[in-house]
């Protein structure tokens, strides 16, 4: 369950409320869940919260990791 | 409609619910299990958005009604008075026909600003005059405060065929192309947008315009070659294709990268767990065509402001179960089926 | 979109489908469950089971809180809303849910019941603020995801001093459903569940982290990967659960490192702790009364407790006993294999959950994978 995506804070609004923009479209959201949330940082948004924030470095080392498991085919192929 | 959506309804003790509305297989049920019963006739039985017959006179004319209820009753892009005149135009013009005149009822409810209403009014006239039509005639009813939201307008519209054209939701062909004329779901978006109960923002318009322009375009550069044209309003793009599949007893196969969404829509729909492919659509068309003339009508409609963003998404294939299937932009297969229920945003 | 459109490629997709292809061993057969709907949903909507090698089977878990909330607690709700001085707020994921007489939400509010549909728990709050006048309860189901956002509410109800707010809390837990799958005694009339791997939900696990599936390696040696929902995330933690059952091991591993941290969300889990506490027993469509499964509000917040204010006690209710639900949510069976799946149940007539909820196994599989099954399945000819 849970539908959720990451979205970017755009602004910081009074109560622990945030401004989040995904792709254009924005919307007021609670970031009472998460500390320190900063504007520019991305957060996973469910039910109008964020839960927590997204690493950056992370993402990128996800990313990483996938090209790093293309390449088995490659030289499974080659190699093996 | 076919027999396909035929459910049995429960008249002793059901109730109309919302997904009556909706334009999925709830409302096709209960088209089908209770206007068709009751009116039945051979011009009925057409299935279309509009009914086409011959005059007295010789040539042919269609014929369409229709109902606005939106809300908000303004929004991004329009109103409820251009959109009526809009809606209208379109369903005369899917059947190729020039349309003419259109009528205008107004159910309005106590209490209902007037100058609102004056703004309703000027909106929908300038919308005739820019699609070459005239409201030649009209009703007035109020009812009393909570019995309508604001303003409802019903609508009539009449035009007539030119010679030889005879477009119908039944005449797809295994191997035909099906073309769109633009992106997906603006205007469900436009609107979903400016609900109060739902608290995101766009810069997303409705698409809401008069197609019979882009209409005379496609009709003279396909000719002989075009099947049918529909615009994919509730339901979607969705809804449509899976009409036209059981009306032309075919399926369709479709290329998710290659239908127009823009990436406002998209988001939008990942936040509140939509398809784009259910959401409703104002001023956009769907055509099928012969796979020998679909390029070449692509190009012509690209030359047309309301079609610059045409593309050709999938074919009709051999299909017993009517099955409306696509390619994912992630290389999988999956059904594109008719909206179940209303559209809701999902939290799961 | 950042952080969504990378992991939706179709370029990458096929490395990794070939990279799987490359690691499966051919003599053998890979039963993975993905316990949460979310998965299932990513699965159907991507086509992701085009692209995995046929020995890899996935079972649809009963990870999806639409379907396994019994009809009793929809029954009560419903009661709720009949109420002339309620006003019942809920997720509209839950409208049209079958109850108990041929009712759901949305037909209670087609007879006048009042009914909203709130995209958030503080739609809700808004909702009782701007109608002093009336009782609004909160509808609140979900997983620990959906829970933390249920606390926020009730803590801002309780600031601003609503007096006519109220929770109907009905949160289950995700950790105390996998085991009770697991320990699930073997029935004589359906087959026995053999899965040898979980994927799990990252979105729980941005609150409740890591710790609480380290059970599954250590006493039920099974590996878990927490992973994302887009399906590049999905196919990449099928095959670390495929490398895990390979070299026969069994660890929890992360998969969404880009938002889960070992620890989970410690803000949430501790307002979380001061709100809940558990229930001594849940009902669960498809697993029946499973102990500490669920949660409910502490006597220190009985005030804001729905079933507290408006004495609601839960009838046990029938489900249609043909109804396969509970098979299928136990990954006993598929959705094709019951005898109401595209007759009389489809997504507008649903008869058991898993039909409603788009993340249920049933809709899923109608709604985007039925034609996987056109040749084999005599129930989609039947209506046609």
């Amino acid at each position: 369950m849970c539908l959720a995506v990451p979205a970017l804070v755009t602004e910081l609004l009074p109560d622990n409320m945030a401004k989040i923009s995904l792709d254009g479209v924005s919307m007021t959201i609670s970031v009472a869940l998460v500390k320190n949330v900063a504007v520019g940082d991305y957060v996973i948004v469910h039910v109008g919260y964020a839960l927590s924030k997204v690493d950056p470095d992370e993402a990128r080392r996800t990313l990483d990791l996938l090209d790093e498991a293309r390449g088995v085919p490659l030289a499974a192929g080659g190699v093996r | 409609m076919t027999k396909t959506f035929r459910r049995k309804l429960d008249l002793k003790s059901g109730r109309v619910d919302m997904s009556h509305g909706a334009g999925g297989r709830a409302m096709a049920e209960l088209i089908s299990s209770i206007f068709k019963d009751a009116f039945g006739n051979e011009l009925l039985e057409q299935g279309n958005d509009q009914a086409s017959f011959p005059t007295p006179a010789g040539g042919r004319m269609v014929m369409t009604t229709d109902g606005y209820v939106v809300s908000p009753i303004f929004f991004p892009g329009g109103d409820i008075g251009s959109l009526a005149v809009h809606g209208t135009v379109n369903d005369l013009a899917m059947a190729g026909a020039k349309p003419l005149y259109l009528s205008a009822s107004y159910i309005i409810e106590e209490g209902f600003p007037l100058g609102d209403l004056k703004r309703i009014a000027d909106s929908m006239g300038a919308a005739a005059r820019a699609a070459g039509v005239m409201i030649i005639t009209g009703d007035t009813k109020v009812v009393e405060r909570g019995k309508a939201d604001g303003v409802f307008i019903s609508t009539a519209g009449v035009g007539v065929v030119p010679d030889g054209l005879a477009l119908s939701g039944d005449r797809a062909r295994p191997g035909d192309k099906l073309i769109v004329s633009g992106s997906m779901g603006d205007h469900g978006v436009a609107i979903m947008s400016s609900r109060e109960n739902l608290t995101f923002e766009t810069e997303i318009l409705s698409d809401s315009a008069a197609l019979n322009g882009l209409v005379e375009t496609i009709v003279s550069a396909a000719g002989p070659h075009l099947r049918l044209m529909r615009d994919p309003t509730r339901g979607g793009l969705a809804a449509t294709l899976n009409e036209l599949a059981h009306q032309s007893d075919v399926g369709f196969r479709i290329v998710e990268d290659q239908i127009p969404i823009k990436r406002q829509v998209a988001a939008a729909c990942e936040l509140l767990g939509l398809d784009p492919l259910n959401v409703a659509n104002e001023g956009k068309l769907v055509a099928v065509v012969a796979a020998e003339a679909a390029e070449m009508l692509v190009a012509a409609m690209r030359t047309h402001p309301l079609g610059v963003d045409a593309a050709i998404i999938g074919e009709a294939v051999e299909d017993d179960q009517h099955f409306v299937q696509m390619t994912t932009g992630f290389g999988g297969g999956r059904i594109v089926d008719w909206l179940a229920g209303e559209q809701l945003p999902r939290i799961c | 979109m950042k952080y969504v459109d990378e992991y939706r490629d179709g370029d990458r997709a096929r490395d990794i489908a070939a990279a799987i292809a490359a690691e499966v061993r051919p003599d053998r057969s890979y039963a993975l469950m993905e316990f949460c709907g979310g998965h299932t949903h990513a699965i159907s909507r991507y086509g992701i089971e085009d692209l995995l090698p046929k020995n890899v089977r996935m079972i649809h878990g009963p990870g999806c809180p639409v379907c396994v909330l019994p009809i009793g607690r929809i029954d009560d709700a419903i009661r709720l809303a009949k109420r002339p001085e309620v006003t019942l707020c809920t997720y509209a994921d839950l409208m049209r849910v079958p109850a108990s007489g041929g009712l759901s939400l949305m037909k209670a509010k087609a007879a006048g019941s009042d009914i909203r549909m709130v995209y958030s728990s503080l739609d809700a709050i808004r909702i009782a603020e701007a109608n002093p006048d009336r009782q609004v309860v909160f509808f609140a189901i979900g997983f620990e995801t959906t829970t933390p956002p249920t606390a926020v509410a009730l803590k801002t109800a309780e600031a601003k001093g609503l007096m006519n707010f109220s929770i109907f809390c009905n949160h289950v837990l995700t950790p105390v459903a996998m085991r009770a799958i697991l320990d699930m005694p073997p029935t004589p009339d359906e087959p026995p569940i053999a899965i040898e791997g979980f994927v799990g939900p990252s979105h729980v696990s941005t609150i409740i982290g890591m710790e609480p599936y380290q059970v599954f390696a250590r006493d039920y040696r099974k590996p878990v990967v927490i992973a994302g929902f887009e399906p590049l995330d999905v196919m990449y933690a099928i095959l670390m659960l495929v490398r895990q059952v390979n070299e026969q091991r069994a660890d929890v591993e992360n998969q969404y490192i880009r938002a889960v941290r070992t620890e989970g969300n410690p803000v949430a889990i501790e307002l979380c702790d001061e709100v809940f506490e558990l229930r001594e027993s849940f009902e669960w469509r498809g697993l029946g009364a499973v102990p500490k499964s669920a949660l409910k509000l502490r006597d220190a917040f009985a005030f804001y407790d729905a079933e507290k204010r408006f004495t609601i006690e839960t009838q046990p209710a029938e489900d249609n006993p043909a109804c396969e639900c509970g098979a299928i949510l136990r990954g006993q069976k598929k959705p094709a294999d019951c005898r109401l799946f595209g007759t009389v149940c489809t997504p507008e007539t649903p008869t058991g959950a898993c039909m409603v909820s788009s993340e249920g196994a049933c809709a899923a599989h109608w709604t985007y994978g039925r034609f996987r099954t056109r040749q084999s399945d005599a129930g989609l000819r039947r209506t046609a």
